[in-house]
């Protein structure tokens, strides 16, 4: 045996000395006397000692083994081999060695040192290369030198035979499954080791292994996530969908509040619910007290994962872009999952296995977030070229995708389809016009009429396909078909098509009580021409005969007769057998027959509806991109993916001792530091806090919404409570107070904001918490000036110093807010009076003439001169949009100054630019005159200014009208800390940072009223701020989630620094822009 | 994972198999030669087939079907792409993955299947470290080999795995160093009877032929990157550079790789260089129908269309056609698929060509009631129809001055006219 390492450096070696230490073993010579001599050849020419020879035997043997045939009786010959100097000979004894010695283990045995030797070996590829051939042999009796090979590469100094031992693992569990908890140890050492090399690998064996024990990742879930984007692609599979079942076991479901509570999911973010594991038993208390109140908060974890996977979406390899699109769909927030979109459509110019698989996903996909595909709704068209499976998955998405306003077009593509050469598609897509048709009722009519052409069609398929799906429509609404069944009964003339014919009278029997005069005469045409039938529509005809004679035997008695009489004698004995079968049936024997009885109940059974749904409806129970979610069935070893936990476990069980990944876990830290300083104080001020926080919210009930935890926050934040305790009501009144006079203020509008000046100056926190209350109580507000517009409807015109009088009284039961404060008719009166003339109809214009005070008050959508009659006016209400975080939300009221009623208020086809959304508002069914009342829609601005043209339709008028937000209203307030602020600024700056200076005047050099200024300008949070002339303000854009952070200093003598940082300059240029404006002013 | 590969002709011949773990019989294929005759066509055998104890896995490419024996749980993608990855390798080393080219180098195909997948997980599948582990068949080397002896296995060990940029091998020498990109577009567009667009985007690629000694980093950035709407890249671009800065920032595998592939989508106006005037009539109850097709150029940038090819697949009923080009050849294969292709080649403004002439139909047969859609091939040199615009490429790293070029082109992609 040679001495020299099994991959030797030095070249040649021919001619090198044999190895005698093998011999030629007689035994086995013996066993395999049989063949001894098929392959005599090569068994001498591995006998010799020239390596050329031996090459060319074992390149022979290799052919064999990969044409399928036997060759092992070679095996002695072979293995003697292993320590063959020569590296393609021992490359290719390798892979004869791995393909038989699981039939040869005795022989097999021999090799064994040689890879002992290798293991041992300086160079690490030597070493690696050993191991993986030696646990490649599937022989039970080596188990104890692979497991403890296993474990010595496990610590091995190099990554790469630590890669080896993580791929040796799961070829010695399948070995030897007894192994499991030693092999765990080893899963977890590796588990644990930091390159991307052996990522990939160990999670692979972990998932093979010991899938189960999901307490082995917590540790290394954070280095994971991290090491995700450098792992190789193979890895980042095996990776991400292992880390989505960790996932769904560890962190709560980010869409679990969707119907209780709406929850930006970006503010989420930044809480932390870690101190209610954490926190002493009080607080603990207080929060269980109310647990269905609770808000959803996002683990920063969860949130790492999300963000660490997204970037590989544009990955090169399918499978890696649709293991991160399954990671999405099951973990992410509802609102972010629409990013998966695009790159599965990307996948779908690829081969075409790739695109059956996705369009197997995109199909489950689709159903439960139709929205998200959408856009891609083209990307779906079918091409006369595709393979038919493909075409029939793309009609799948297509039908899923369609809805109310792009069914025209669906149908239209449709229409193409119908006419295609393949038969096959033809039919799916005839199923598919059925169920858009079932799903969208607006269209149920057309549909049904294109059907019906298609009935003429020469082909069976397709006519009989449609005869289906008419018969399927027609028995989900019995009551409307009579039409549909008269025309059938008229084309019973022109179809020739046998199937289709008796589809029809099949149709005619089952509801002939809904064409009874019809029914009869289709009969009577049938019977004359009964004999020139095909034999399935005789059938048919003696089924219908046979059904009117139950219902309407008066006027069918003898025409039946007469068919079965036809019948009879037919020549078909099917004919005559059902002749025969029918005639005792129905019509009453003397014998008086028990089942004659019962014929109608036999014959005119109501049949079922069928179901027309998709079959891939449910399916997403099976983790998407899985192979058991493409059988729809479940696969061996397939893992269910759990469901979200009611409660969180505890996160601190990812937390690593070295805070080797330094900018999470530091931040986690510090989270739990600041946090039972929140929840203490929260616990001190309770009995004061809860009994006018709750109250309030109990009220508002419906408005919930970050606003108001902010404001909770806020005020559990000031830094003596005590002090607070007994100014709440103090600073309550004096904000009152204010309010009353800013209300006035607005009466007057121009008239600056020098009262503000002589409230009360409160402390940071007073005036800070003031304003939050100032965004929860908006919508409050709102409903309440409707509500007490409903009580007193005069016409707007009527006396205003009365209603003022009103509206004081009502001020004293319900505290009013700074926003909107002047009843809807004051400004409309006053404020849009004077309005008029500026706004002339470029409505367009008017945030920017009202960028002083937007957000706030309400602004002119649609004049009543305009309007004839019908005068619109928006607000932003700051609240967050139900159903979308992204969406501002704008409250549209409407008002009636004309005669007659304006019925059927809605929003028509918006044409907006790229990016913009809209939800619109339930339609209003009619506004009578003198009345008003008030919408709530939900616009997507994309984070731009540009405005959302849309058109405001009535039943008879159409008025266009747009909506342009200032730039304030695009962003919403989060809540952080100073050293939050200061870090997050220091990312962003340079190109992101807008600094501006100016100078206060006399009228805005106090806190109040300067913080009272940006808050109205921007729909911005105030983080506290140490110094007292330092004034910080943090919010996030609503569609993107970007940071907006907006910093005053305050020098003395009125001169002032304005810094925005943003990551959306063009947001922070404009933002500079108003606030500068609005301070000046 | 992946527990066995089968590779099978169109005829049906299992002409390699390949196991990973314990050996799995041939007979494993009876459940796919089934569903292969179920579905009639070759693309329409579904990809995965679910058997009693096994799942097979299946791509068809170049006339090949790779069929992969599955024993548990594993996402089907993963197994394609695998497959896939394999039949280009296959390309990569013989120039052409077929049945001859696979069986001439049976004992090349072993080797790299050895090394390409370890227990039925990938192992090493970036064709520089394959390279440089197994070299590529050339004649020059089968030559010596057949003299001296010596073999297709690399004599050197592969160390590129051990690095952290593992798709890049080692000691990279060239005596010219050169670095070509090819901005490859391809319109996917469906147009409509009357010529309006129903859909229409850019599938772009960035092919690059790389030939740097050492390890150069390269930087190419664009004019226009903003018109890039969604990106995928290969594994060595740097993610975070993109994303702040929109520049491709890589250091290159050696050879030919595809650095990334974009797309434009519809949103933005996608130009479509060709117009096709059609008239395809089948006559009722006669056996004969007319056909008459025009191809224009529009859009076109100045540039000139060449390399036009129209396919047509006519109806089954079809028996023969007589038709007259003005310009090109055109073929018609009445027999098997009823396909008719039509060689235009440039397209010259001044005199448009078109096909023009009769369809002879199965007499009593009923007429066809869709007219063939037409699938349309064409290139523009020079041009990459989306405006894109490669800007500079910098070399940082290493000293000498490389030979730098770009190449435009545009082609057709999935581009079909309806009739």
């Amino acid at each position: 045996m040679s001495a020299a390492p099994a991959y030797s450096e030095d070249k040649g070696g021919a001619g090198g000395p044999g190895e005698p230490e093998y011999g030629h073993d007689p035994a086995s010579g013996g066993i395999f006397s049989s063949d001894y001599k098929r392959h005599d050849d090569l068994k001498e020419m591995l006998d010799t000692n020239k390596d050329s020879l031996k090459l060319e035997a074992m390149k022979r043997i290799v052919a064999m083994i990969a044409r399928g045939k036997n060759a092992s009786d070679l095996f002695p010959a072979v293995v003697k081999n292993v320590a063959c100097k020569n590296i393609e000979v021992k490359k290719l004894v390798y892979v004869y060695l791995v393909r038989y010695a699981e039939e040869q283990q005795d022989l097999a045995l021999l090799s064994i040192s040689t890879f002992q030797r290798g293991l041992k070996d300086p160079n690490q590829l030597i070493r690696a290369s050993a191991l993986r051939v030696l646990s490649s042999i599937r022989v039970p009796i080596i188990v104890p030198i692979m497991m403890l090979a296993i474990k010595e590469a496990a610590s091995d100094m190099s990554p790469y035979v630590r890669k080896t031992a993580a791929h040796a693992i799961p070829k010695l569990y399948s070995l030897d499954s007894d192994q499991k908890d030693q092999l765990i140890e080893v899963i977890e050492k590796l588990l644990a080791d930091k390159t991307t090399l052996v990522a990939g690998s160990v999670v692979m064996a972990f998932e093979e292994v010991c899938p189960e024990r999901i307490d082995l990742i917590h540790k290394n879930y954070r280095k994971l996530c991290n090491l995700l984007i450098d792992v190789e692609e193979w890895g980042q599979v095996v990776i991400i969908s292992m880390l989505t079942r960790y996932a769904r076991t560890q962190f709560l479901s980010p869409n679990q509040n969707e119907s209780l509570l709406e929850e930006n999911p970006e503010k989420a973010f930044y809480g932390s619910e870690e101190d209610e594991v954490k926190g002493p038993g009080p607080e603990e208390a207080a929060a269980t007290a109310l647990p269905a109140r609770k808000p959803y908060v996002m683990d920063p974890d969860h949130r790492l994962l999300l963000r660490n996977t997204k970037p590989l979406l544009q990955s090169r390899s399918a499978a890696v872009v649709m293991a991160v699109a399954q990671l999405y769909f099951h973990l992410a927030p509802k609102a972010e999952v629409g990013v998966i979109a695009k790159a599965l459509v990307r996948l779908l110019r690829s081969h075409s296995e790739v695109q059956y698989v996705v369009l197997q996903n995109v199909a489950t996909m689709s159903i439960k977030r139709r929205g998200m595909f959408e856009p891609y709704l083209k990307s779906f068209y079918i091409r006369s070229t595709d393979p038919t499976q493909i075409k029939i998955l793309k009609l799948e998405v297509l039908t899923n995708l369609a809805n109310e306003t792009n069914i025209p077009t669906v149908l239209r593509e449709f229409q193409t389809y119908i006419r295609s050469m393949d038969k096959d598609f033809v039919a799916a897509t005839i199923q598919a016009i059925g169920r858009c048709a079932t799903n969208i009722g607006r269209v149920r009519d057309t549909c049904l009429n294109g059907l019906v052409q298609l009935l003429s069609n020469r082909d069976e398929l397709v006519v009989a396909e449609s005869v289906v799906v008419i018969k399927k429509l027609l028995q989900m609404q019995p009551a409307q078909h009579g039409e549909i069944i008269k025309h059938l009964a008229k084309l019973t003339d022109n179809i020739q098509v046998p199937m289709a014919r008796a589809s029809i009278l099949w149709l005619i029997g089952e509801y002939c009580e809904h064409v009874p005069r019809i029914a009869p005469d289709v009969l009577r045409k049938m019977a004359k021409s009964f004999t020139a039938e095909e034999d399935i529509v005789k059938l048919q005809v003696i089924n219908l005969a046979a059904k009117l004679y139950l219902t309407n035997s008066k006027q069918t008695k003898l025409l039946t007769q007469y068919v079965l009489s036809l019948a009879k004698y037919d020549q078909n004995y099917d004919i005559r057998d059902r002749a025969r079968f029918t005639r005792q049936l129905i019509v009453p024997s003397e014998q008086g027959g028990a089942l004659s009885r019962h014929a109608k109940k036999l014959f005119l059974a109501p049949k079922p509806a069928p179901v027309l749904e998709s079959s891939f409806k449910d399916r997403d129970h099976f983790q998407l991109g899985s192979l058991s979610h493409l059988l729809n069935a479940k696969a061996t070893g397939y893992q269910e993916l759990p469901d979200w936990p009611e409660e969180a476990p505890d996160p601190s069980v990812r937390n690593v001792e070295v805070p080797e990944w330094t900018k999470c876990s530091n931040r986690e830290k510090r989270k739990e530091k600041e946090k039972p300083f929140y929840s203490d104080s929260e616990g001190e001020s309770g009995p004061t806090e809860s009994a006018d926080s709750n109250p309030e919210s109990d009220s508002e009930s419906d408005s919930k919404s970050s606003s108001e935890s902010s404001s909770g926050d806020s005020s559990s934040e000031s830094d003596d409570e005590d002090e607070e305790k007994g100014r709440s009501s103090e600073s309550e009144q004096s904000e009152e107070e204010g309010k009353r006079k800013k209300m006035k203020k607005r009466k007057t509008v121009a008239e600056g904001h020098r009262e503000g000046s002589s409230s009360d100056e409160g402390s940071d926190s007073s005036s800070s918490s003031s304003e939050s209350e100032v965004t929860s109580e908006s919508e409050e507000e709102q409903v309440e000036s409707t509500s007490w517009r409903r009580k007193t409807p005069p016409s707007s015109k009527s006396a205003p110093a009365a209603k003022e009088i009103s509206l004081l009284d009502l001020e004293d039961f319900t505290p009013p807010s700074v926003q909107a404060v002047s009843p809807p008719t004051i400004v409309s009166t006053s404020l849009a009076t004077d309005l008029e003339g500026l706004t002339l109809t470029d409505s367009s214009l008017v945030p920017s003439l009202l960028s002083p005070v937007p957000g706030v008050g309400r602004q002119e959508l649609l004049h009543r001169v305009a309007g004839e009659g019908l005068a619109v006016e928006y607000a932003f209400s700051r609240q967050p949009f139900p159903g979308d975080p992204h969406m501002v939300s704008v409250h549209i009221h409407f008002s009636n100054s004309s005669e007659n009623p304006i019925k059927g208020l809605r929003v028509g086809t918006p044409k907006l630019p790229a990016g913009i959304s809209i939800q619109e508002f339930p339609e209003i069914e009619s506004l009578a005159p003198g009345e008003s009342t008030t919408a709530v829609m939900g616009i997507n601005f994309c984070d731009s200014t540009q405005a959302a043209n849309f058109q405001l339709c009535t039943q008879t008028r159409q008025f266009y009208v747009c909506i342009q937000p200032p730039v304030g209203e695009l962003m919403a307030p989060v809540f952080m800390s100073e050293n939050e602020f200061k870090k997050e600024q220091g990312k962003l700056t340079g190109m992101n940072e807008i600094t501006e200076k100016l100078t206060l005047p006399d009228t805005c050099r106090n806190d109040h009223i300067v913080v009272q200024k940006v808050t109205t300008t921007a729909n911005l949070g105030r983080v506290p701020c140490g110094t007292s002339d330092e004034y910080r303000f943090a919010g996030r854009t609503l569609t993107s989630g970007s940071l907006v952070l907006l910093t005053l200093d305050a020098r003395p003598a009125g001169a002032a620094q304005l810094t925005v940082n943003s990551e959306k300059m063009v947001i922070g240029t404009m933002l500079v822009k108003d606030v500068v404006q609005a301070l000046t002013q | 994972m992946i527990h066995s590969l089968f590779l099978i002709n169109c005829s049906g011949d299992i002409f390699l198999e390949k196991h990973w773990k314990s050996v799995v019989s041939q007979s494993v294929c009876d459940y796919f030669f089934e569903a292969q005759e179920k579905a009639a066509d070759v693309e329409n055998v579904p990809p995965v087939i679910s058997t009693p104890h096994h799942y097979l896995i299946s791509i068809y490419r170049d006339k090949l079907f790779f069929v992969s024996v599955i024993q548990t749980e594993v996402p089907p993608l993963f197994v394609i792409e695998f497959l896939h990855r394999v039949a280009d390798t296959f390309q990569d080393y013989f120039g052409e993955c077929s049945e001859a080219a696979i069986k001439d180098n049976v004992v090349i195909v072993y080797e790299l299947l050895e090394e390409m997948l370890d227990n039925g997980f990938p192992l090493a599948t970036e064709s520089n470290i394959l390279k440089e582990l197994i070299k590529p068949p050339t004649i020059l080397r089968s030559v010596v080999n057949s003299i001296t002896g010596s073999s297709n296995v690399g004599d050197t060990l592969p160390t590129g795995q051990l690095s952290n940029i593992p798709w890049r091998r080692a000691g990279v020498k060239y005596t010219n160093n050169e670095a070509y990109f090819d901005v490859v577009e391809e319109i996917d567009a469906i147009i409509d009877k009357s010529g309006s667009t129903v859909f229409a985007e850019i599938q772009g690629v960035i092919d690059a032929c790389i030939k740097l000694s050492g390890m150069p980093d390269l930087s190419l950035s664009f004019m226009n990157p903003r018109l890039l709407d969604d990106v995928s890249f290969h594994p060595c671009i740097r993610f975070k550079r993109w994303e702040s800065e929109r520049v491709l920032s890589f250091i290159p595998p050696d050879g030919n790789f595809r650095l990334i592939s974009y797309r434009v989508s519809s949103q933005n106006l996608v130009a479509i260089p060709v117009y096709v005037k059609h008239c395809i009539s089948f006559k009722e109850n006669s056996a004969c129908g007319r056909f008459d097709i025009t191809i224009g150029p529009k859009q076109n940038m100045g540039k000139t269309i060449e390399g036009i090819t129209v396919t047509v697949h006519m109806p089954k009923v079809v028996l023969n056609m007589n038709l007259t080009p003005t310009q090109g050849s055109y073929t018609f294969d009445p027999v098997t698929k009823k396909v008719l292709t039509w060689d235009v080649g440039k397209i010259t403004p001044q005199k448009l060509p078109s096909l023009k002439g009769l369809v002879n139909l199965q007499s009593g047969a009923p007429k066809p009631e869709e007219n063939p859609s037409l699938n349309i091939q064409f290139k523009i040199q020079q041009l990459a129809i989306s405006g894109l615009k490669v800007n500079r490429l910098d070399m940082y790293g290493e000293k000498y001055k490389p030979f730098k070029g770009v190449k435009y082109v545009t082609k057709a992609g999935k581009f079909q006219v309806r009739t």
